[in-house]
């Protein structure tokens, strides 16, 4: 028991960070049908334009995630614009493609600037301390950085639900994932709510890249193709294109990886993490929110 | 006064040549159909004048101004506002939703409150369902919606594109009451139908549409007593 309550919490702290991440697959997805696999590596970007803050400019962490946030949105609007629109009519196949020849570019890019050493944001940025806690009498523990990814992460999740149901670029969002041909009927411009798309998910990845590297205590030009990957399968879990989707499968793909490495074996969490996506796709392909609905043709 | 020209229009869609020269004109205050089978021409006629297609060659002057090839959303600014085929409301968004995005154009809050009130009262059904998400609606609510959510932008000119098809007779009769409606209140309208006898009984002016081609135009009793409109449109 006291195993399977430590591993809720430490779950619920990578669930987080996944469900940031698959939160911006997700809504790239619903509204260009592209999985964007580049995402996990503008996660890396924010959490380097961070690092670079917090230690040559010596900003406090907080200002370093608001640019980190800005910088991230720019690039993620920048490779929209110049990789995947001129694509926008040629079929699935070829943006597809070209979004792992930007993650690669990324990467490759990455290690050629950054090189290839491991670094860690300085110790002391966010003071982590043990909380010792009782459930039910049963002693266990959570760090305060855990519970600030946590917080970090509902706040942001309340944020985008506001964006999303209660500003003109949230509906305009919602309009273009569902019809675009009509959204343009509206007067909505398809290609900057696109672009807002692509601003808002990459934000959300560099929130998330931060706190990555805050709480694994590392960073490095690969760092976001592993947890890109499993956030991408959390968004599947969850039902792609579906925001509460993204919640849900990065909350329940945290706590499922951790149960794993805590009752079985650490080796086996990552295939096991792959597995589970063949099963959703061979069983329930739209995810545990989605409609079994037909392609829209 | 004339109000929407369009001149010698040529549209392809990939290889097939969908507009092959068209020519028509509306004027304000109008109620102008363009009728013909399916495949005629006729939706593409109105996705290019709307933006959403552009043209090979040909003009469509609106107001005396040039606006080939302008993105739609351009269009809809001034003024030309339409209501596609098979409805396309949003269905996953509230009714409300629906009507507020149809004045995304619009940044006068009061206003917006204004023309919301109008289309309630023009629709009372939208009024009681504006929390339900539109896809709940039936589909003379849904028509009901559509023509609401192209209202909402205050247009000078409305393009309706078959909004008759699956709609029981009665609601038909309904539907084409109200456009009437809306048309005596000012609005002037270019109405795409395949229901050739509804939309020759509000129209004033029409156009038969064959393979991409006018091939007859007239006032609408002119054409509703045509032998050739007759025999292939109106069942006699």
């Amino acid at each position: 028991m006291a195993v399977f309550l430590q591993q809720i919490i430490n779950g619920l702290s990578l669930g987080s960070i996944y469900a940031l991440i698959a939160l911006g697959y997700t809504m790239v997805y619903g509204i260009i049908q592209l999985i964007n696999f580049a995402h996990g590596d503008i996660l890396m970007v924010g959490a380097y334009i961070a690092f670079f803050g917090v230690v040559y400019l010596k900003l406090n962490i907080w200002l370093a995630f608001i640019i980190s946030m800005i910088g991230s949105a720019i690039l993620g609007v920048l490779i929209e614009r110049v990789a995947y629109k001129p694509l926008r009519n040629a079929g699935r196949l070829a943006p597809l493609i070209t979004a792992i020849g930007v993650s690669l570019f990324l990467e490759n890019g990455g290690l050629m600037v950054l090189g290839t050493e491991i670094r860690s944001y300085p110790a002391g940025l966010i003071t982590s301390a043990q909380l010792p806690l009782a459930i039910f009498g049963i002693k266990l523990t959570a760090t305060t950085l855990q519970l600030l990814i946590l917080a970090i992460t509902i706040a942001m999740m309340i944020i985008l639900q506001y964006i999303v149901h209660y500003t003109w670029a949230g509906k305009a969002m919602r309009a273009v994932s569902y019809d675009p041909d009509a959204a343009r009927l509206m007067g909505i411009n398809v290609d900057n709510t696109i672009s807002v798309t692509f601003a808002l998910g990459s934000a959300f990845a560099a929130v998330a890249g931060i706190l990555l590297g805050l709480y694994y205590n590392t960073i490095h030009p690969l760092m976001g193709i592993m947890p890109g990957l499993k956030a991408f399968v959390a968004a599947v879990i969850g039902g792609i294109g579906l925001i509460p989707g993204a919640m849900v499968g990065g909350f329940a793909l945290g706590i499922f990886e951790t149960m794993v490495s805590g009752y079985w074996s650490s080796k086996l969490r990552d295939p096991i993490v792959f597995l589970l996506l063949i099963l959703i796709l061979l069983v329930k392909p739209s995810g545990l929110l989605g409609k079994n609905n037909t392609e829209k043709v | 006064m004339l109000l929407l020209k369009v001149e010698n229009l040529n549209v392809y869609y990939g290889a097939i040549h969908a507009l092959k020269g068209i020519s028509l004109e509306v004027n304000e205050g109008e109620i102008v159909t363009l009728i013909g089978a399916n495949g005629a021409g006729k939706s593409t006629t109105l996705k290019t004048i709307s933006g959403l297609l552009r043209p090979q060659s040909g003009t469509i002057t609106y107001q005396g101004q040039n606006v080939n090839g302008l993105p739609a959303q351009a269009i809809v600014k001034m003024g030309i506002s339409q209501v596609p085929e098979g409805r396309r409301i949003f269905p996953n968004l509230t009714v409300r939703e629906n009507l507020e995005l149809g004045a995304y154009l619009r940044r006068d809050r009061e206003g917006i409150n204004k023309s919301m009130q109008e289309v309630f009262r023009r629709f009372p059904r939208l009024k009681e369902r504006q929390k339900q998400m539109a896809g709940t609606l039936s589909g003379g609510e849904q028509q009901m919606l559509a023509i609401g959510r192209a209202l909402m932008s205050r247009p000078k000119l409305m393009l309706l594109d078959e909004p008759s098809m699956g709609l029981a007779p009665i609601l038909v009769q309904e539907i084409f009451n109200i456009i009437r409606e809306i048309n005596e209140q000012g609005t002037t309208i270019l109405l795409v139908e395949q229901n050739a006898n509804m939309a020759l009984s509000v129209a004033h002016r029409g156009y038969v549409l064959e393979t991409g081609r006018i091939t007859l135009a007239g006032s609408a009793a002119d054409l509703a007593n045509s032998e050739a409109v007759k025999k292939a449109y109106l069942g006699g």
